[in-house]
This record gives structure tokens, C-alpha cells and sequence, in this order.
């Protein structure tokens, strides 16, 4: 016995339908010949959803809309597709929820609150791309060749490659004004080329080989590059409890990071943050090419109170359109803020599905689906095209409870990090960010960017980071004396440590994410601070190890100044170095006593 | 013409605790439903499952005497609905939208679904109209924002309350615009402390413009969840539909997680961190992204959520997970409590993290962002000698160190303290300059030097 809308019997009906809801979680009669991450609509309203569990006739979906009203025997369609999205030009720049619908879309269709069962287009198909071939006729192609271009920014190449799995001779192609669905070439086989393609979001795009860390992914944020670089095409986790600083680091990152495409992932968090970047970005310029930010950038806004199971696609969508660009042998970064969202929505569904639940009732499998992830990252030669290379470099945020960093989340991603930013409560509640805590952070492939930081920052670089560490390990050491003793009963050579240690994290680590002078600072600027700081240390350090005290040597003036020279513009602060050069002279010329 | 349609089943298979499951067909998930007891006497519920042909239905209220042999179940047709009208205003209703001060109901002009749906991330717009709050640790160090979410974090038995009140009292922007009210959503709350409530509202002139949902301590659990839902649905109207600011105040979140964690353990949920369930995140977020402005409307929802820490621990689950919710929180403090400092707000710990898009030039004052920033760090470097000076003495401490613990006195005895006077921003700030005025002048990195030139009392004028 089935029931119609009214809640009416009716004859029974043929097909897939609901014959059980529990949230997110809808089971299906019915559905033989389905697969596994097949995509549904299911109701009324033609909810999305997947196919996620499979027991005979019947199938377990995971719906990316609010399951309120739904009924048993509402029908359920198949789509004979696997969740989706669609590659092509018109991506940089625009806004989607966690399945690729783009936001501005969803307020044409309801207003400006999120309604529910669109299918919307994910990519605008009727504006046209003025495309240029790269290839003639009669032109080998493959997977992975280019055969034309299309500027999708002032500033970005859009390349037109042709699909994984297609091959063949070019028998038909055209300069000229297309939209994202109408052929532009023609292959021998009778295959059509359009600008656009699909791919299932869980799968991996093919990659060329596996290249090394050997260049770093600069920030422009001092405690980032000098002391914690991550390398291009690694991966970087920031966990931090709450208040930490955590997405700031996010947006500052995706504002300066030296990439040419930044695919920003809002998952499960702040609505009134997402507002805030889609209202900065417009106009901020991107400080690469001055063009506009939002021009590099795509992004995925699934906020907390948006569907659970849309915020566990949204990471997906994230990664699959960063491959795509890394594919025209970009340089993409992928911002993940937070991946506990994400991990949580796989713990919601899981127990759901009533599996058996592991650590703090994660899923046993969330260590593999976390190294899955950061495994998409990496720098690659590009596939079809070895002479060309495109990169992605992860930056994730962890939101770990209680800002305790034994949760499992951080514990699994900690296990496939290259480049570990911890954020800390007590450098946070003084006000000093960015909160990176300096003994806890590490990097693993330090010892191969070496090399290029001396070449492009300056040749004595790793000696002055390895100064720099050496500085803040001997505070961490002296500070718990000071505690006990009083920094008073020190001796001067001690005091002096501290103080070099200040200087450093007053005048280098801290970092305003809003001075105009000091948000970004680019790698020559921090070779110049860090060498100005370094100086007034050693020359300081120096007398007062000939017996001089600390007071008489470090005059509180030209402290100040160093410790301001942060702020400065650029040509102020070249003055300014040559000024503090003089004073930093005088010290070292100074007559022992 | 929808009662025509439902039909009243009488079909109940079992019942455990609150649950009741009904064999029958038509249901829609959140469905409310309507439950008759022999006697005639109803109680209501909701379905929230469905499995094959059962309805699981969640009744509200006790469950005496509901037997399958002769309670039947009607289905309504529709979810938990808020009747809306400007006529709402000045009432007082249960955690189920019913009046609770004698009158009739207003006319409904309209009805939502209380759990409303998410504002669309683009058509969000950026909370940028300080309010002064009148306390200058808030309005100078963690300042709010209308459209903000901004949660106050307790202890039991500290002052959260009369914190509220003073803000509900106080609270004004500098720019007038739309008319103001007040959404007040109390979730489990004690007789005093409603009775303490409606007190502000009366003596402050606010009940006019404000509309009230208590769910007492001692009303039925599952309205505790409905209380803020109702609360917010009404203030999602006045605001985007009428145009008004909205400060919406829910108390206690603590008793609102505590009844959702009671409810999930009856419907025999997974149990998370401290038995609360998986999903509190994103339930409570459900809530607290409920606050906001809309592009192209006038009025906008400030939240100002508060919660009870258990033991004091901001880790524990309710704090935590607000927090990562919440635009940051301010955070009440024990010791501050028992010394006398009133409010006794901890700073440290505290945060807006909206404050930046709600101050500076031409909101507050221009030195307003980095006074803030150099405060921070004065405090805490002054808290740093309190504790170094605990150990080895005070004299011992250097004459610089000396001056710091001295400024982290007088910064909690003549800042942060305010006993129930209100400030306007100009003082406070002004307070704060007088205070760093202490410290030698080269300790004052964290504020421009013309701003230091500019605000910076010369020292003859202190005292």
C-alpha cells in the first residue's frame, strides 16, 4: 500500500520511492541497477542526493537538502550520473555551494533565503568565450592537449583540453565567439569538443609525474615564510581553538599567496565571513597582478547552517576544480577552512548509517578519506603535456574541540602534513598574530627549499632563520628561569637573550592582517627586516658580552624604531635601515669598557 | 480546509519515553501532529522519522496516559509554524508560541516555518554600524556590531544576566536609522531570573518594543528547543520584513544543549563528546547564523546568546562549539567577580571578531583599533608581572615591571570596573589613554607615534 501527497491511499506505484527518513538519511525501495555514488532527486521537490549504501532492492541515499517534508512513497529519480562538476571557463570569480550551484543562481530562484531542489546550471552556457585554436586540422590530440585558449580573466589563460579518455585527429576546428556547450573541433571519430567538461567529484583528475618540494608557496606572512615555508604543491594544516586566528590566516593566505588561481572552501563556517571575502575581493587587487582578487579566485561558500551532506561534497568540489586548473599547469593553492566540518559531516552520516563508530566516533575509515584528500595535492607535469607543470597546495584549518590537538582529526592530518602551523591561546589573547606558536610548528621539507630561499631572498637566509630559532628556543628556556628568579636577578648576557628574543617577536613574528604597510610582506622585505633586526641583536649582544649592562647599551629609542620599521613603507623603510645602520655602527664601534 | 484531509489514526504500535510510533502512511517528516487522550485532552508532537510504515512522533509535554489502545494521533499537514504579526509586539509567549499574559493571540498576518532557512552567503551584507553598549570593555576592546553574533560565556552564579540588562538598557548606535526592538528567547530559565527579566524590560521602557518566549524551568524540555526557533523566526520578520533592529537575547544556550542532548539520548542517538550529540554543531548553528543583515533591506539581527559554562571550562562542549559558531564571545570571570569588578569581564579571553569592520575613522575614533591592540598588550604583559611578582616579590621587580603591574591594577579597578555606570565610546577611549599615560612613552609600540602625539595626556595633565 502507497500513499499519494494527500496522504491518501492509492494503488501501489512502480519504481524507486522513500521507505525510510531519518535526516540527511533517506533509504529507497526499489533501486535495483543503481550504483554507488550514483546521483538521485528525490520528492516533490527533487531534492539532490547520492547513492551511498546499497542492501538488495534498496539503497541508503545521503541528501544535500533539508529531508523536512518528505513522505514514504514520495518518489525518487535516478540520474544515471555520478556527482559532478563542470569544468570549463567562467569559473574564476564565481560563488557555489558545496555542489557546485552557484549562489547567485539560488537568489534568482528564491530570494535571498536558500530554498530547496533547484537544478541550476553550474556554469553560465549562454555567454560566449572567444576561442583560439592551438592545434590544425589533421593534429593528433589526446587526453590532456590543449587545443585552444580562451581569456577567462585580463590576466588568466583559460586552457581547452581535451577530456581524459578522447583521442583522435582533428577533422574540424574554429576561431571563434562559443559558448561552453557548442562544439569548437571535431575529431575523426565524429567526437565533438566542447569548452566544457564533467568530472565525478570523488575521483582523482590524472596527473604527469610527481615532481619535488624544491620551490616554497610564498604568503607574504614573516613567521610563515622565514620560519614555517610551505612548499609548492604541499600541504599545510593550521589547527587552533577557537578565537586563535585561524580563518583570518585563511583569508590573508588566499589574499597574498604567490599562486595564480586560489579555490577558497568555506565549509560549515561563518556566513557573516563569506560576506566579508565576497565584499573584500572585488576590490582588493591580486598583489601579483594587480588585477582584481576575485578574478584568481573561485569559491565555495556551505555555511554552517547549509546542509551537512553538501558540506562533505564541498571539499570534493573544491579539490576537483583546483586539479582541473593545475591541469593548465597553473599554480593553484586550495584553502580548506575547516576540514573538522567536513570530518564531522562524514562522523553525522556515518552514524546515521549506524556503522561502528571509531575515536570520538569518527568513522574508522577518516584517516583514509583525510589522506586521500591531501593526496590530490602535489606538484605534477602535467598529463598529455610533460613539458608542463601545474601544482596544488593545500592550506587546511582544523577546528580542533576545546583547542586540543590530540583530537583525531588533527592527529590523522598530522600524519600526511608537510608544513604544520600550530595557533596558540596565549599568544592569541595578547594579541599577537598571527598566533603561530614557534615551538610547536614544523616543516618536513625544509632542507630542499633551502636552496631556493638562498638564491631569492638572500644568501645568508638560512643562517638568519637558524639565528631566529635559536633566539626564541633560548627565550623558551630562559623564561621559565625569569619566572622563578626575576628577569632582575639575571645576568646581562641572559637579559640580553630575552630582550633579542622581544625584538624578534614584537619586531618581525607579529604581523597586523589590516596595516596597509604590514598585511603583506613580500620576501625581499623580510630579508631587509630580518637582517636589520639580526644586526642590532648581534652588534647589542656583542658589547654586552664585553661587560656592559643591558640598559646602557639598548637605548629604548632606537629599540622603538626597529621595532616600528615594520610599518614603514618601502622607500621609508630603506631610509630608515640606513639611519638605524648608523646608530647599529656606533654600537659596534663602541670602546670596550 | 486541511482538517478535512487529515486523518486521525489510531494505529500507536509502542511508546518509549517521549517517542511514539504510529503505523500509518501519508506523514511528512517534521510534521507537527496532534496527539488525543481518551479523556479528550491533547497534547501535541512531531513526527521525526519514518521508517517503512511507521511514524515516529516526538511528543511534547508528558506522556501520561497516552495508550495504544485509546490515544489516537491526527497529522496537522504542516511543520512547527510561527504566526507573524507587528501586533506581536509587547507580548509574552511559551517556548510553542502560545500566550502566556491573558490575551488573545494577534490576528496572524502571516506563518513561517520556525526553523527558517539559511540566508544565502552572497546577498549576506557586512555588519558595519558599531553599538555602544555603554561598557568599556566591550565597546573599547570587543566591540559589537549590529548583525553580529556575540555571545556572553558565564559561570554559574556570575552576573550574566544583569550584564544583559544593563546592555538591553543601554545599548544604542550612533546612527539613527529604523526602529529598534527586542526578541527574547528565555529557554529553561528559573522563575527569578524571568521575574529579573521582565523587570529591565519594564523599568527600562523596552516591553513595548519587545516580544518574549519563556520556556520556565519547569516547561516541557522539547519547547526549550523550540523557544529560540519561534524567537528568531519573529525576529527574522521584524527585521527583514519591517525593517527594524533586532537584538535578540537567548538564555541560557547551557539549558537549551542540555535538553537537546536529553532529547537525542530518547531517540537512542549516538551519543558525542559528554553525551551530547554529533550533530550540536550544526543544530546551534541553525541558531546562532540566524543573525545578520540582508542586502537591500534596512533592519538587521544582533544575537546576544548566553551560556552557562559548567565548572568554569571554556572547553567544555557548549562554549566550544559557540565559539566556533559565534563572531566571538565575552567572557565573565570569577576572580574579577570575587575581587568586586563589575562588570567582571575577562578581557583575555574575550573577543569580537567583527570589532575591525565596526570601528576607526568616521564609526568610532582613529585611534580607536590600535588603542585597542596596545591595551591588550599592556594588560597582559602587566598580568605576566602579577604572576612573576607572586613568586619572587614585588620589590624585586624591575622599576618598568613595577609601573606594568600597576597599570593591570588600575586597568581592571578603573577600566573594566564601571558599577552600573554607562560610558559613552569618546570616554572610554579616553579613559584608556589616560591609563596608558603611565607607561614610558616607548613602550607604546602598537600605536602609531602621531596617534600617540595626538591622544596621549601630557603628564602634567595626569594626575
Amino acid at each position: 500500500m502507497t500513499t499519494n501527497k494527500n496522504g491518501q491511499t492509492g494503488p501501489p506505484r512502480e519504481g524507486p520511492m522513500v521507505s525510510a527518513v531519518s535526516g540527511p538519511a533517506v533509504r529507497a525501495g526499489g533501486m535495483r541497477g543503481c550504483f554507488m555514488h550514483e546521483m538521485t532527486r528525490v520528492g516533490p521537490e527533487n531534492l539532490l542526493g547520492e547513492v551511498i549504501k546499497i542492501e538488495g532492492d534498496s539503497a541508503t541515499l545521503q541528501v544535500f537538502e533539508s529531508t523536512d517534508g518528505l513522505k514514504i512513497g514520495d518518489e525518487v529519480k535516478k540520474s544515471g550520473e555520478l556527482l559532478s562538476v563542470d569544468l570549463g571557463p567562467g569559473l574564476l570569480g564565481s560563488v557555489y555551494d558545496g555542489i557546485q550551484r552557484p549562489l547567485s543562481s539560488l537568489y534568482e530562484r528564491w530570494g535571498n533565503f536558500i530554498g530547496r531542489g533547484a537544478e541550476i546550471q553550474k556554469l553560465d552556457s549562454d555567454r560566449k568565450w572567444r576561442f583560439t585554436p592551438t592545434v590544425g586540422l589533421g593534429d593528433e590530440v589526446k587526453g590532456g592537449t590543449v587545443i585552444g585558449t580562451v581569456p577567462e580573466t585580463k590576466f588568466l589563460t583559460h586552457k581547452i583540453m581535451v577530456p581524459h579518455g578522447v583521442a583522435g585527429k582533428i577533422t574540424r576546428i574554429t576561431e571563434g565567439d562559443f559558448t561552453i556547450t557548442e562544439a569548437v573541433a571535431e575529431l575523426e571519430t565524429g567526437e565533438k569538443l566542447t569548452m566544457m567538461q564533467r568530472w565525478n567529484i570523488r575521483e582523482p583528475r590524472p596527473a604527469g609525474g610527481r615532481l619535488g618540494f624544491d620551490v616554497p608557496m610564498l604568503t607574504g606572512q614573516r613567521v610563515l615564510d622565514t620560519l614555517f615555508p610551505v612548499a609548492e604543491g604541499g600541504r599545510a594544516i593550521i589547527p587552533g581553538g577557537f578565537g586563535t586566528g585561524k580563518t583570518v590566516m585563511e583569508q590573508t593566505i588566499a589574499k597574498y599567496a604567490s599562486a595564480d588561481v586560489v579555490v577558497y572552501v568555506g565549509c560549515g563556517e561563518r556566513g557573516n565571513e563569506m560576506a566579508d571575502l565576497l565584499n573584500d575581493f572585488p576590490k582588493l587587487a591580486d598583489p601579483h597582478t594587480g588585477g582584481p582578487l576575485m578574478d584568481r579566485t573561485v569559491m565555495i561558500a556551505n555555511t554552517s547552517n547549509m546542509p551537512v551532506s553538501a558540506r562533505e561534497a564541498s571539499i570534493y568540489t573544491g579539490i576537483t576544480i583546483a586539479e582541473y586548473y593545475r591541469d593548465m599547469g597553473l599554480r593553484v593553492v586550495l584553502m580548506a577552512d575547516s576540514t573538522s566540518r567536513w570530518a564531522e559531516a562524514l562522523r553525522e552520516m556515518s552514524s546515521r548509517l549506524e556503522e561502528m563508530p571509531g575515536e570520538e566516533g569518527y568513522p574508522t575509515y577518516l584517516p583514509g578519506r583525510l589522506a586521500a584528500f591531501y593526496e590530490r595535492s602535489g606538484r605534477f607535469k602535467c598529463k598529455g603535456r610533460e613539458d608542463e607543470t601545474g601544482s596544488i597546495t593545500i592550506v587546511a584549518a582544523i577546528s580542533p574541540p576545546g583547542g586540543d590537538f590530540s583530537e583525531p582529526v588533527t592527529q590523522a592530518s598530522l600524519r600526511t602534513v608537510s608544513t604544520y602551523w600550530a595557533l596558540d591561546y596565549d599568544l592569541a589573547y595578547q594579541r599577537h598574530f598571527p598566533a603561530v606558536n614557534w615551538h610547536l610548528s614544523f616543516v618536513l621539507s625544509y632542507g630542499k627549499l633551502s636552496g631556493w630561499f638562498e638564491k631569492n631572498a638572500a644568501p645568508d637566509w638560512i643562517d638568519m632563520t637558524k639565528e631566529v630559532n635559536s633566539i626564541l628556543q633560548r627565550e623558551g628556556e630562559l623564561s621559565d628561569m625569569a619566572k622563578i628568579v626575576g628577569v632582575d636577578s639575571m645576568g646581562e648576557p641572559e637579559k640580553m637573550e630575552l630582550e633579542a628574543a622581544r625584538l624578534i617577536r614584537e619586531g618581525y613574528l607579529r604581523q597586523s592582517a589590516v596595516h596597509p604597510a604590514d598585511s603583506y610582506c613580500k620576501l625581499s622585505r623580510q630579508a631587509k627586516l630580518l637582517s636589520l633586526i639580526l644586526s642590532y641583536i648581534r652588534a647589542a649582544t656583542a658589547v654586552v658580552r664585553e661587560g656592559k649592562g643591558v640598559k646602557t647599551v639598548l637605548n629604548p629609542e632606537i629599540t622603538e624604531r626597529i621595532l616600528r620599521a615594520k610599518e614603514l613603507a618601502e622607500d621609508k623603510l630603506d631610509q630608515e635601515i640606513v639611519l638605524l645602520g648608523g646608530e647599529i655602527n656606533r654600537l659596534n664601534e663602541r670602546e670596550p669598557t | 480546509m486541511k482538517d478535512l484531509f487529515s486523518r486521525s489514526w489510531r494505529t500507536i504500535d509502542s511508546v518509549n519515553g517521549p517517542l511514539i510510533f504510529v503505523k500509518m502512511a501519508g506523514a511528512a517528516l517534521g510534521e507537527m501532529a496532534t496527539v488525543v487522550l481518551a479523556d479528550g485532552s491533547r497534547r501535541t508532537g512531531q513526527v521525526i522519522g519514518l521508517d517503512e510504515s511507521t511514524a515516529i512522533v516526538q511528543v511534547f509535554g508528558p506522556t501520561e496516559k497516552i495508550s495504544p489502545a485509546t490515544t489516537s494521533v491526527r497529522f496537522r499537514g504542516e511543520g512547527v509554524m510561527a504566526n507573524l504579526s507587528p501586533l506581536l509586539l509587547g507580548r509574552v509567549f511559551n517556548g510553542s508560541g502560545e500566550p502566556i499574559d491573558g490575551a488573545e493571540a494577534p490576528h496572524p498576518v502571516e506563518k513561517r516555518d520556525v526553523n527558517g532557512s539559511a540566508i544565502n552567503p552572497v546577498r549576506r551584507d557586512v555588519p558595519s554600524d558599531f553599538i555602544q553598549t555603554g561598557i568599556s570593555a566591550i565597546d573599547g576592546m570587543n566591540t559589537l556590531v549590529r548583525g553580529q553574533k556575540l555571545p556572553i560565556f558565564s559561570g554559574a552564579g556570575l552576573p550574566a544576566n544583569e550584564l544583559a540588562g544593563m546592555i538591553i538598557s543601554n545599548a544604542k548606535t550612533l546612527k539613527k536609522d529604523g526602529e529598534f526592538s527586542i526578541v527574547f528567547a528565555g529557554m529553561g530559565i528559573t522563575a527569578m531570573e524571568a521575574e529579573f527579566f521582565m523587570d529591565v524590560f519594564e523599568s527600562s521602557g523596552a516591553l513595548g518594543h519587545s516580544v518574549v518566549f519563556l520556556n520556565r524551568a519547569d516547561d516541557p524540555v522539547i519547547e526549550r528547543l523550540l523557544a529560540p526557533r519561534f524567537a528568531l523566526t519573529v525576529a527574522e520578520y521584524l527585521a527583514f520584513d519591517i525593517g527594524m533592529h533586532v537584538l535578540a537575547v537567548l538564555t541560557d544556550m547551557t539549558q537549551y544543549c542540555n535538553a537537546l542532548r536529553e532529547v537525542s539520548s530518547t531517540r537512542e542517538e549516538l551519543p558525542g563528546r559528554r553525551g551530547y550529540p554529533g550533530y550540536m554543531y550544526t543544530d546551534l548553528a541553525g541558531i546562532y547564523e540566524r543573525a545578520g543583515r540582508i542586502m537591500g533591506k534596512n533592519g538587521s539581527i544582533t544575537q546576544l546568546p548566553i551560556l552557562t559554562m559548567p565548572d568554569d571550562d571554556i572547553t567544555h562542549p557548549i562554549p566550544d562549539l559557540t565559539g566556533y559558531i559565534t563572531e566571538g564571545q565575552i567572557t565573565l570571570d570569577r576572580d574579577l567577580h570575587r575581587k568586586g569588578v563589575s562588570p567582571p569581564i575577562n578581557v583575555q579571553p574575550s573577543l569580537s571578531r567583527l570589532m575591525g569592520l565596526g570601528i576607526g575613522p568616521k564609526k568610532t575614533r582613529e585611534d580607536h583599533p590600535r588603542l585597542s591592540d596596545q591595551l591588550y598588550m599592556s594588560y597582559s604583559i602587566g598580568l605576566e608581572q602579577r604572576r612573576v611578582a607572586a613568586v619572587i616579590g614585588e620589590e624585586s621587580l624591575s622599576a618598568t615591571d613595577k609601573t606594568y603591574l600597576k597599570f593591570a591594577d588600575d586597568f581592571e579597578w578603573k577600566f573594566i570596573n564601571q558599577q552600573g555606570e554607562s560610558r559613552t565610546i569618546e570616554e572610554t577611549l579616553d579613559l584608556a589613554w589616560e591609563l596608558l599615560a603611565m607607561l614610558p612613552k616607548t613602550e607604546l609600540v602598537r600605536i602609531d607615534r602621531e596617534m600617540v602625539a595626538k591622544y596621549l595626556p601630557k603628564t602634567e595633565d595626569v594626575k
